[in-house]
């Protein structure tokens, strides 16, 4: 299934303003889900840190407090999405409502996941970060505005910066692209590659010993 | 374009196998490569291929794709589908549903091919140098350890390489690893590693394609280069390889599923051309003295905070993120200042896909032997696949490690990261031969400190954290 398009997003954005917050993190792979299903992961997101043994909310995690609780977007540090390529962190964000996340780096897998899923992973520099911080974390207006097919960011008239994506994955997101479909299209081209590369490594085809 | 092959400008190993993968270069920047090898395991193989059949697809060709059972399944003895892993059996059973449905080849739980996918793929011959394989697994970089491109993704990923045995990415750029001289005694390619992300940091790659080469790496078995490309991503590494060379082509034949004799020549010619050529570029370049090295061990939550046995733990004032240091030192229990060798430990593991192969344990093993686990501390192995398990059998390995107070297990990933089942108890400290130190990464508040299977073994009896050369 392919995500929603995802063009505009505007909302609540809440810091987390910390380096290396890893997928073990966002998803801890200890809460299990009822199904082998990709949808449902909302209470997972950050479990370890939103909530204590007793699956009460622990007060001074930044989403248990308003107005974070209905964040769309999390600013948080570098390397953000590091560690396991578990998908599950990427749709606990989902879930939860979060639709971007602003970090001045990204683990690769996890940004790999974010475009498949209509998540924006939005890279600015470690001082466009601090200076988006400021405008939202110290003025006590922490709406900000994300004009994901413009390719701009801003937090009121305060600050305003463009960001990046690559042509395809700015595609992927704001079409809600289907990939799959997308690349069947090309099954010709696929099946002329394999009978040509089957000639040249026959070794790669069918292994069927063992 | 394959076609590029004949171009004349000096090409990366990494760069020859990608350009070998090309199906078109579509227009918006991206490649579209073929994929010569899908992995499949229990935790993420049975959402992919359900979501997959949900959506009317099908796998474009079920001979490339391979399963095993890893992630969630029990290590303890006498094993079946019931797993300390809450829904665990779920996975397992519905992994095992859909892989009987859809024909997808999977060595299950009691199969003497089952075993952790990155241990148990290059031991039957399934993973090969020259190809491109991918795995719902961030430490399928292990692969490049014989040669191949190989990268971890996300669920999703996994559907679109199923659907149309492709995958579509922006060309990565390289990297050149150089480990000069020779490791001394008591160094292993988990203390070179540890070293170089301690250099460059747990994001310090981020998307590169890395090869490793230099007189260390020329001189290192081929279950060691797995273990140095096992932790690539740790570097934020899109993956790494060690180019193809002789000692590889005599690690792979022979194999269960290496190339037929008829092909082997062109096979085995075809894996040495893809060594880099002369004169290729890199966009990056880091040097790193082996010679220079100390047995390495992380002290904090990330496995950038490494340093060598002999040091102590440093000041966060004198690094460069101190906050995060801080806030790892407030996890792991030591003050600036401890030395490391003084630090206690309440268990040992000797595991995972980073260091739970044959040769592994034999250098485990050869500092256990006549030993036994200091009171008090905990210590299992897990070896890393029902092969490497009846291997060490043979030699009488598990006698030695039972014999010096460790559990024996089945293989699995067991205790390298906490789902919910099995975990050290909280608050323990844990010397581990696996690859994230990260938080709870071994159950709540449990302290994992990464090293070389020597360092573990070398710690286990002395109740410390220890430094192997003694023990050599």
């Amino acid at each position: 299934m392919s995500p929603e398009p995802l063009r505009f997003i505007d909302g609540i954005a809440a810091p987390l303003l910390r380096n290396n917050v890893d997928t073990d993190a966002i998803a801890p792979s200890r809460v299990a889900p009822a199904s082998l299903s990709k949808y449902g992961y909302g209470h997972v997101l950050f479990a370890n840190w939103r909530f204590d043994e007793n699956g009460r909310e622990r007060a001074d995690f930044v989403l248990n407090r308003e107005p974070y609780r209905h964040a769309k977007v999390l600013v948080s540090g570098a390397n953000f999405g590091c560690g396991s390529s578990r998908e599950t962190a990427v749709w606990a964000l989902r879930d939860y409502g979060l639709r971007a996340v602003i970090a001045s780096s990204f683990g690769g897998i996890f940004e790999a996941n974010c475009f498949r899923n209509g998540i924006l992973p939005l890279t600015l520099t470690e001082p466009q970060i601090e200076s988006l911080a400021g405008a939202l974390f110290e003025t006590g207006d922490p709406r900000i505005e994300i004009d994901v097919s413009g390719l701009e960011v801003r937090a009121g008239q305060r600050v305003t910066f463009d960001f990046q994506i690559p042509p395809r994955e700015h595609r992927m997101l704001v079409e809600g692209l289907d990939t799959i479909g997308e690349t069947l299209l090309r099954v010709t081209e696929i099946d002329e590659y394999r009978e040509r590369d089957a000639r040249r490594r026959p070794w790669i085809y069918g292994p069927t010993r063992g | 374009m394959a076609a590029a092959g004949s171009t004349v400008r000096p090409r990366t190993a990494a760069e020859k196998i990608w350009d070998e993968h090309v199906i078109a270069e579509l227009d918006d920047g991206a490649s579209l490569l073929s994929i010569d090898r899908i992995l499949l395991h229990e935790r993420s193989g049975g959402v992919a291929l359900r979501s997959l059949r949900e959506d009317g697809r099908k796998p474009f060709d079920t001979s490339l794709v391979f399963g095993t059972m890893d992630h969630v399944i029990d290590t303890r003895p006498g094993r079946t589908d019931r797993t300390p892993v809450p829904s665990g059996d779920m996975y397992i059973r519905g992994f095992r549903e859909e892989a009987s449905r859809q024909g997808i080849r999977l060595f299950d739980i009691g199969d003497p091919r089952q075993g952790i996918s990155h241990v148990t793929f290059p031991e039957l011959g399934i993973a090969l140098p020259g190809t491109t394989i991918v795995c719902g697994d961030s430490h399928t970089g292990t692969l490049g350890g014989i040669g191949a491109l190989a990268w971890g993704i996300g669920s999703s990923e996994c559907e679109h390489a199923l659907a149309t045995q492709t995958l579509t990415r922006h060309r990565p750029k390289q990297m050149l690893v150089s480990f000069e001289g020779q490791t001394p005694p008591g160094v292993y390619a988990k203390d070179l590693i540890l070293a170089l992300i301690g250099r460059i940091g747990a994001g310090g790659a981020k998307g590169y394609a890395i090869e490793f080469a230099g007189p260390a790496i020329e001189s290192l078995g081929i279950e060691a280069r797995m273990t140095l490309c096992n932790m690539t991503v740790e570097c934020g590494a899109w993956t790494g390889l060690v180019a193809p060379d002789v000692a590889l082509l005599d690690y792979v034949s022979d194999r269960p599923f290496a190339p037929a004799p008829q092909d082997w020549e062109a096979a085995a010619r075809s894996w040495l051309d893809l060594r880099s050529d002369p004169g290729a570029t890199y966009d990056r370049y880091a040097v790193v003295n082996a010679a220079d090295l100390d047995p390495q061990v992380t002290w904090g939550t990330s496995p950038e905070h490494v340093t060598g046995i002999g040091s102590s733990v440093p000041d966060p004032d004198t690094l460069a993120d101190a906050e995060a240091a801080r806030r790892a030192l407030d996890y792991i229990g030591l003050k600036a200042g401890t030395p490391l060798r003084s630090v206690r430990i309440d268990a040992a593991f000797l595991g995972a896909c980073t260091n739970a192969r044959l040769s592994d344990l034999r250098v485990a093993a050869a500092i256990l032997r006549g030993r036994r686990v200091a009171p008090g501390v905990r210590a299992i192995c897990v070896p890393g696949s029902t092969a490497v398990r009846r291997a060490a059998e043979a030699e009488h390995l598990d006698r030695i490690f039972v014999d010096a107070g460790f559990e024996w297990r089945e293989s699995g990933c067991g205790l390298c990261f906490y789902a919910g089942g099995e975990h050290f108890d909280p608050g323990a400290r844990v010397v581990s031969t696996t690859n994230r130190n990260f938080e709870g990464r071994q159950g709540p508040g449990v302290r994992t400190h990464l090293a070389s299977p020597a360092l573990v073994a070398a710690s286990a009896v002395t109740g410390h954290l220890a430094d192997p050369r003694d023990f050599l």
